[in-house]
C-alpha cells in the first residue's frame, strides 16, 4: 500500500499554527509596529549590523528559517483545505499553487540565509 | 452527449447561513494573513542577504503609513488566530488524562493562552534588553 504524505503536511500545518499562535502576534507587533514607530522598543533594534549578526548566528539563522518556513507551510495547508470548502475542488493545480509557493518560499529563505553566511 | 444533467447542490455562500461556519471561515481565513506576514519576513531576509542598502530600504518601507496600518491589521488577525487556535485545540488533540480524569477543554485552552502570553512576553523582554 502506498503511504499517504498527508501526515507530513498536517504536521507542518500544526507546527506552524502552534508557533504562530504562541509568538506570531508578538513578532508582528515587534517588527511591524513597535520598532518602526519607536514605541516600547528602540528603532535601532532592526539596524543592519544587529540583524546580520542574528542571521549569522546558527541559532538566529534557525529561528528565522523556522518562523518563515513553518508560517508558510501552515497557511499553505490551511488555504488548500479551505478551497475545498469554497467549492474549488482540491486538485493537483490547487495543491501545486499552495504547497508549491510554500516550497519556493522555503527555498528562497534557505538561499538567503545561506548567502548571509556564518 | 448524454442528456443526464444531475443536480449538483450549489456551494456558493453555504457557510454564510450559519454563524458557526462563518466563524470557521474567518478562522481559516487567518491563514492568508499568516502567509502575508511570512512573505514580508522572507523579503526582509532576502534584502538582508543583498546588503545594507537593500536592508535599509526594507526597514524604511516598514515605517511607511501603509506598512504600519497593514501590521496593525496583521496584529489583530494574529491575535484572533491565537485565540481560535487554543480554543479549537481541545478538539484537535487526542484525549489527555491526568490523575485518572480527562483534562477538560477549558484547561487546555487556558494553558495554551497562558503559554502564548508567557512566550510573547519573554520575546518582548529579550528584544527590549538587546536594544534599550
Amino acid at each position: 500500500m502506498k503511504r499517504s504524505n498527508a501526515p507530513i503536511f498536517w504536521l507542518l500545518f500544526g507546527a506552524g499554527g502552534m508557533l504562530s499562535a504562541l509568538i506570531g502576534a508578538m513578532l508582528v507587533f515587534i517588527t511591524g509596529i513597535a520598532v518602526p514607530t519607536g514605541t516600547i522598543l528602540s528603532r535601532n533594534l532592526l539596524e543592519f549590523e544587529r540583524v546580520q549578526a542574528l542571521a549569522q548566528n546558527w541559532a538566529g539563522k534557525g529561528f528565522l528559517f523556522i518562523i518563515i518556513s513553518l508560517f508558510l507551510w501552515h497557511s499553505a495547508h490551511r488555504i488548500f483545505h479551505t478551497l475545498h470548502d469554497l467549492g474549488i475542488h482540491a486538485g493537483i493545480v490547487a495543491k501545486l499553487i499552495c504547497y508549491g509557493s510554500a516550497f519556493v518560499g522555503t527555498l528562497l529563505a534557505l538561499r538567503a540565509l545561506w548567502t548571509i553566511g556564518f | 452527449m448524454s442528456a443526464r444533467r444531475p443536480y449538483v447542490r450549489p456551494m456558493e455562500g453555504w457557510w454564510k447561513k450559519n454563524p458557526f461556519f462563518v466563524e470557521y471561515m474567518v478562522h481559516e481565513g487567518t491563514a492568508l494573513f499568516v502567509a502575508a506576514y511570512a512573505f514580508i519576513l522572507l523579503l526582509g531576509v532576502m534584502k538582508l542577504a543583498e546588503g545594507k542598502a537593500a536592508w535599509d530600504q526594507w526597514v524604511l518601507w516598514l515605517t511607511s503609513p501603509f506598512a504600519i496600518v497593514l501590521h496593525v491589521v496583521l496584529l489583530l488577525v494574529f491575535l484572533y488566530h491565537t485565540w481560535t487556535w487554543f480554543n479549537i485545540m481541545p478538539r484537535t488533540l487526542p484525549p489527555m488524562h491526568a490523575g485518572g480524569k480527562r483534562v477538560s477543554a477549558n484547561t487546555i485552552t487556558v494553558t495554551g493562552l497562558a503559554a502564548s502570553c508567557a512566550a510573547s512576553l519573554l520575546l518582548l523582554l529579550v528584544c527590549w534588553s538587546i536594544a534599550r
